[in-house]
């Protein structure tokens, strides 16, 4: 049968692509934290974690973890009851509908001695559960596209979750509709389930059937008389109601039922039943089938992820398990943007368009990278700004409801993705500071080279500073470059400077060196007077300018009033924009 | 302090992932003299990494959480001095600029917010000092450290610009002293007090970075300082986790000097507990005070 057919192809594809993703989470290599790992190696420190905790106290954490953070989901509950309601409307009607409804043969009715589909409180539960999901979905689609949650971006995945969601609940909301009108369907359970043979007698229980249980019928005209409802009450009594509770109690198939009552006759003419019937099986096994490659997929991924971050630590985990759970972690993101709405830096998005900037997008970004896709150098430079710009204020891993360990994540791509041999301006501001601070646990060999080759690419613009030798011309002045030391009115300040170098003298940086010419450069009131003079050149090019520590010494002991720091910041900004954005 | 205070406190981003501490230790003092905390979920970053690449959006980082605090009509205060530097810096930046200012609201204008400057920041030890205040502080001490040699370290950002900064004097600030020696501790001349604690070049110079904090803490020593007393995260962890680093890597030898959190040592003397205090979350081991 074509039926029994095509369930096993899909249950079979869904099989297929389950142990195919569930294999990438060992095999996918992300970041640093990966590379010394084989396929095997990590399938059997997996086993290894795995009984480790099974075996242990831990466990009850693992118990604890799944009634409050999974079947409950009080981690998404902190965050935003609406989004908690909606999910739990999904999450519980859509279970219930699958244990309940579709699995029916398997679950309810070995459960149940009395099950069948048609009698209460089976025939207004499904309805129920529908409802329940059906609420969900719309609160999903008003976030998504009517309140527009801030910085919730809607990709293509949360396109086809909603709409497939959609597609399965209504097309069964239409056949259980068209289902309650058909008078084949009428026919055919009369002659299956009651014992009725006389053509007056069926005719006399139909008259009930289309007054109160929504059935059309081509033999019955309404008004119908009166007088014939206690018999036809009886029949129905007889036969059917043992079987079969009122159509009443399909709080969404009946209204759906009274609505199609004009065209009922015509549907069910063209095989009505039949059509929804396969539009609503097809979308199953479609959702079914493609499950372990859409969003739905985090309905495995995210309680492993839950479990999985709940009994880990970064100390004490084998580093193999640490690699594979961050595969894993990427099936378990929802794209549900928690991240993104309490990122630190998401303003950084709204000002420069950059969505990898988002955590929620960058993940999406991981993704793709994960799986091997070679990036476009505008690709490249966008997600070394996206994850560098990230102040590591770890409130993205807080929040996550699915609790995904952001902080680890990044940490562990970061350096591998600016160890790219391209510059990456961010590396030097105080964003490095975290890396600096981590420093032990990265490389050493290749530690210091986006540092010294994003300050090399800004010095190989500048000819003055790599070639001392070279005479230097005043005239023309560059009046262009000074006119663009303006970005706040306070640098333009280093035209009073008289070269007093009182600025260098406080210098902690400078004071550092025994030799400060040689090691930095350019000093500070040197580079003041080369701003003076319209020498780009080497106002951008001296070591000084990223060594500054901001410490506004040299602006506060300043007799002339330059606001030297101030001017310094500006060279930095202006260092940047004309280096690497221009191009 | 006549009426009961209340602020907006601004955390920033390195204390709740890194000196959790200081915000435990910051809040349970303030709630020991009576001082009401506004938390605004919203806060986002202080704009501080990003001015050298980018004055603007530094700028608009700082402006939406000064909005933030003013819809409520709050005050702020801030524990790290980077975060109240580039607050201060920002809106001396729009009260001098109206162009950059109606830039910054325009763009706010998107979530409802708007930037007015009808606020203050103040850093936690100007509040305590001027807000506060030593006689009410006094009160609350049940601890006296007499024997203790404190090297207190101000940080730049919030002493310089001084004119924009407003802290204390630039030249010889005594508020930290004071707070300081309100515990009984002595706090002791040192040559490179309001030097630079060398993280805002951490992981771009790493050798520059870590020979400041080396001078400063060799200083420290030298002038018989027993703990250095930061006030300010990125200060705390270059002297807390970047010390120990030096240690490791024998940067330093012999001459380490272990810095405590302002907040720590107050509510150690206000009979505060160490756990509250969070003595033990500091990486090198300070649990030997108060002994």
């Amino acid at each position: 049968m074509l039926f029994t057919a095509i369930l096993y192809i899909s249950f079979f594809v869904f099989l297929l692509g389950l142990s195919y993703k569930v294999s990438t989470w060992f095999s996918l290599k992300i970041g640093i934290a990966s590379k010394n790992f084989t396929t095997s190696e990590r399938m059997s420190a997996a086993v290894k974690g795995i009984l480790g905790v099974i075996f242990s106290p831990k466990i009850l954490i693992l118990v604890k973890v799944f009634i409050l953070d999974i079947i409950l989901q009080r981690r998404i509950l902190k965050e935003d009851f609406l989004r908690w309601f909606m999910h739990m409307l999904i999450f519980i009607g859509f279970m219930m509908l699958l244990l309940m409804h579709a699995f029916d043969s398997f679950i309810t009715a070995p459960l149940f001695e009395e099950y069948y589909s048609t009698v209460n409180p089976f025939l207004f539960l499904r309805d129920f559960f529908g409802i329940m999901v059906l609420a969900g979905l719309t609160i999903a689609a008003y976030r998504r596209f009517i309140l527009k949650v801030p910085r919730l971006k809607t990709s293509p995945m949360d396109y086809y979750a909603i709409i497939i969601l959609t597609i399965i609940m209504i097309s069964g909301v239409l056949l259980e509709g068209i289902k309650i009108t058909s008078y084949t369907e009428f026919q055919n359970m009369v002659e299956n389930y009651s014992g009725l043979d006389d053509e007056e007698e069926i005719l006399t229980l139909e008259k009930l059937w289309v007054k109160d249980f929504g059935l059309v019928s081509p033999n019955v005209k309404e008004p119908i008389d009166p007088a014939l409802i206690p018999l036809s009450k009886k029949l129905h009594n007889m036969n059917c109601a043992e079987c079969h509770s009122s159509t009443e109690w399909a709080i969404m198939g009946y209204p759906v039922a009274r609505l199609l009552k004009i065209v009922a006759l015509r549907l069910d003419q063209l095989g009505g039943v039949n059509a929804f019937w396969y539009i609503h099986f097809l979308a199953c096994f479609i959702g079914l089938a493609y499950l372990p490659f859409s969003k739905m997929f985090h309905f495995i991924a995210s309680p492993v992820s839950l479990l999985a971050n709940a009994v880990m630590d970064k100390n004490k985990s084998l580093p193999a398990n640490i690699a594979t759970r961050q595969a894993m972690e990427l099936d378990a993101c929802t794209h549900c943007g928690t991240c993104s709405l309490t990122c630190s830096v998401a303003m950084a998005f709204d000002k420069t368009g950059n969505l990898n900037i988002l955590p929620s997008e960058k993940l999406v970004f991981l993704k793709t990278y994960a799986s091997g896709k070679d990036l476009k150098e505008n690709e490249i430079k966008a997600i070394q700004e996206g994850i560098y710009l990230c102040t590591n204020c770890d409130r993205c891993t807080v929040v996550c409801p699915v609790g995904i360990n952001l902080r680890e994540l990044w940490f562990n791509v970061r350096e591998d993705l600016i160890q790219k041999g391209t510059p990456i301006p961010l590396v030097l501001s105080p964003f490095s500071f975290y890396r600096g601070l981590n420093q032990q646990k990265l490389d050493s060999k290749n530690y210091s080279n986006p540092v010294s080759l994003t300050k090399d690419a800004i010095t190989d613009k500048c000819g003055l500073i790599k070639n001392p030798d070279k005479v230097i011309s005043l005239t023309p002045v560059n009046k262009e470059f000074k006119k663009k030391v303006d970005l706040s009115f306070q640098a333009t300040t280093y035209s009073y400077c008289f070269s007093c170098q009182n600025c260098s003298t406080v210098c902690p940086v400078v004071g550092n060196y025994e030799n400060p010419q040689e090691a930095l450069g350019l000093l500070p009131h040197q580079i003041m007077r080369s701003v003076g003079l319209g020498l780009k050149d080497l106002a951008f090019g001296s070591k000084m300018l990223w060594d500054c520590v901001t410490c506004y010494q040299c602006q506060e002991h300043c007799p002339q009033g330059v606001k030297v720091t101030d001017v310094l910041y500006e060279l930095k900004n202006l260092a940047i924009k004309e280096s690497f954005n221009n191009e | 302090m006549n009426k009961k205070m209340k602020y907006a406190l601004f955390l920033g981003c390195h204390i709740p992932a890194r000196v959790q501490q200081y915000e435990t230790s910051a809040r349970s003092v303030l709630s020991e003299i009576g001082v009401d905390i506004k938390d605004i979920k919203e806060f986002n970053c202080c704009g501080y990494p990003l001015r050298n690449s980018d004055f603007k959006t530094f700028v608009l980082f700082s402006a939406r959480n000064l909005a933030l605090a003013e819809k409520l009509g709050l005050n702020m205060i801030t524990l790290c001095k980077c975060c109240y530097g580039s607050l201060k810096m920002a809106k001396h930046h729009m009260e001098e600029n109206p162009f950059l200012k109606d830039a910054v609201n325009k763009t706010l204008a998107k979530e409802g917010l708007e930037y007015n400057g009808n606020l203050e920041v103040k850093h936690f030890l100007s509040a305590l000092y001027s807000d506060i205040g030593i006689n009410t502080l006094k009160e609350k001490i049940t601890k006296n450290f007499k024997d203790l040699k404190i090297a207190t370290h101000y940080g730049c950002h919030a002493l310089r610009p001084s004119n924009i900064m407003q802290f204390d004097d630039p030249i010889s600030p005594v508020i930290f002293d004071r707070l300081v020696e309100l515990t009984g501790a002595k706090s002791i001349d040192w040559a490179l007090k309001l030097e630079c604690c060398g993280a805002p070049v951490l992981g771009i110079n790493d050798d520059l970075s870590m020979n400041l904090t080396k001078r400063k803490l060799t200083d420290g020593k030298k002038a018989g300082a027993d703990y250095l007393c930061t006030a300010c995260p990125w200060c705390h962890l270059q002297f807390d986790s970047v010390q120990k680093m030096m240690i490791e890597q024998r940067r330093i030898i012999n001459n380490h000097l272990p810095a405590i959190l302002f907040p720590q040592l107050l509510g150690l003397a206000m009979g505060i507990g160490k756990k509250t205090l969070g003595i033990n979350m500091n990486q090198i081991d300070i649990n030997a005070i108060g002994d």
